[in-house]
């Protein structure tokens, strides 16, 4: 009696069962499929986009211009903050366009990561200067509490002191009016 | 002669290389005094991610950033802090991805709701099939 039940009651259920498991896997190959296909986005953003700037003071990284501290983002007028090095090569891509910026009347305070005086100074007389100031960062230690992992990056900072937009990599031609633009709604 | 001159040229070239000329940072490369921190330390440096060599862990990088990196972890550790508080330092800056070691979070329960949903699942099959088959066989024995 129970082994002549026993086929019918199995068979509709038991097969949608089986193919759950089946399908499960399809899914999970098409997606590791497609996602292989997707370019990796390698850039690490910094989670410090809407918070203040960490407490800080840099002495001057060469002898032509001025140190940093936090207290000269305080000052009501809102302000790019360029990461940058003289050993970087994609730094001297985007130095036309830190000039453009600030021949726009855009205020640039630079750090410069693991620099020596003489090699700034050097680049900036090869590159041209659009900072107001520099300051050196020996080992990376206002780097890190930016959350910025490479040079060259671009932080935008309201009048307050606060970083309201983070711009990773070299700033390229187009990116130019989308700064100013920033710096327009940070006023 | 040229081609001697162009194999000396290859062997004295420079590499054009992204390379800063600072010496590292004072805790870069050197171990805490005390072994016991030093350990700590460098447990924590083993599961924190290197940035500018994503697939690297900073105790694993000669970078000069990973030893930037490696010098605030020992200074901070030294000061008095946890390894949790450190790594927490440094997730606020960077998110979890700086981290080897997944927290539970709003994005990464998953992660450990899956194993474990699929372990009971499978639980629940197997003494599902077994219960089945011992009240056959009782069944089959009883007739």
């Amino acid at each position: 009696m129970i082994t002549g039940d026993q086929p019918s009651m199995k068979s509709p259920l038991n097969r949608a069962w089986f193919w759950v498991p089946v399908a499960l896997f399809v899914g999970f190959a098409v997606l590791a499929g497609f996602m292989l296909t997707q370019p990796k986005d390698q850039f690490v953003k910094s989670q410090m986009v809407g918070q203040p700037l960490p407490e800080f003071a840099l002495r001057p990284a060469t002898p032509d211009r001025p140190g940093v501290t936090i207290e000269h983002f305080r000052d009501g007028k809102p302000k790019l903050l360029n990461v940058w090095a003289s050993w970087c090569l994609p730094c001297i891509a985007e130095a036309p366009h830190l000039e453009e910026l600030q021949e726009s009347g855009a205020e640039i305070i630079g750090i410069a990561i693991r620099d020596r005086p003489e090699d700034v100074t050097n680049f900036l007389n090869r590159y041209g200067n659009p900072y107001t100031r520099i300051g050196a960062d020996d080992m990376s230690a206002i780097q890190l509490e930016l959350g910025s992992s490479g040079v060259p990056e671009t932080f935008v900072i309201d009048g307050e002191g606060r970083i309201v937009h983070q711009h990773i990599g070299d700033i390229r031609a187009d990116d130019v009016p989308m700064l100013l633009a920033k710096l327009q709604e940070a006023r | 002669m040229l081609r001697t001159l162009l194999i000396l040229f290859a062997i004295l070239a420079a590499p054009v290389s992204a390379q800063d000329a600072l010496p590292p940072a004072p805790y870069a490369y050197t171990q805490l005094e005390d072994p016991s921190l030093e350990a700590e330390a460098s447990a924590l440096m083993q599961t924190l991610r290197c940035l500018k060599c994503q697939s690297q862990s900073i105790a694993d990088s000669d970078v000069s950033m990973a030893g930037d990196m490696r010098h605030q972890v020992r200074i901070r550790i030294k000061s008095g802090q946890s390894a949790d508080e450190v790594r927490a330092w440094l997730v606020e800056r960077y998110g979890d991805y700086v981290s080897y070691e997944p927290q539970v979070s709003a994005t990464t329960w998953p992660l450990f709701a899956i194993p474990a949903l699929l372990l009971l699942i499978v639980l629940g099959v197997l003494v599902r099939r077994l219960g089945k088959h011992s009240t056959d066989e009782s069944g089959n024995r009883a007739v």
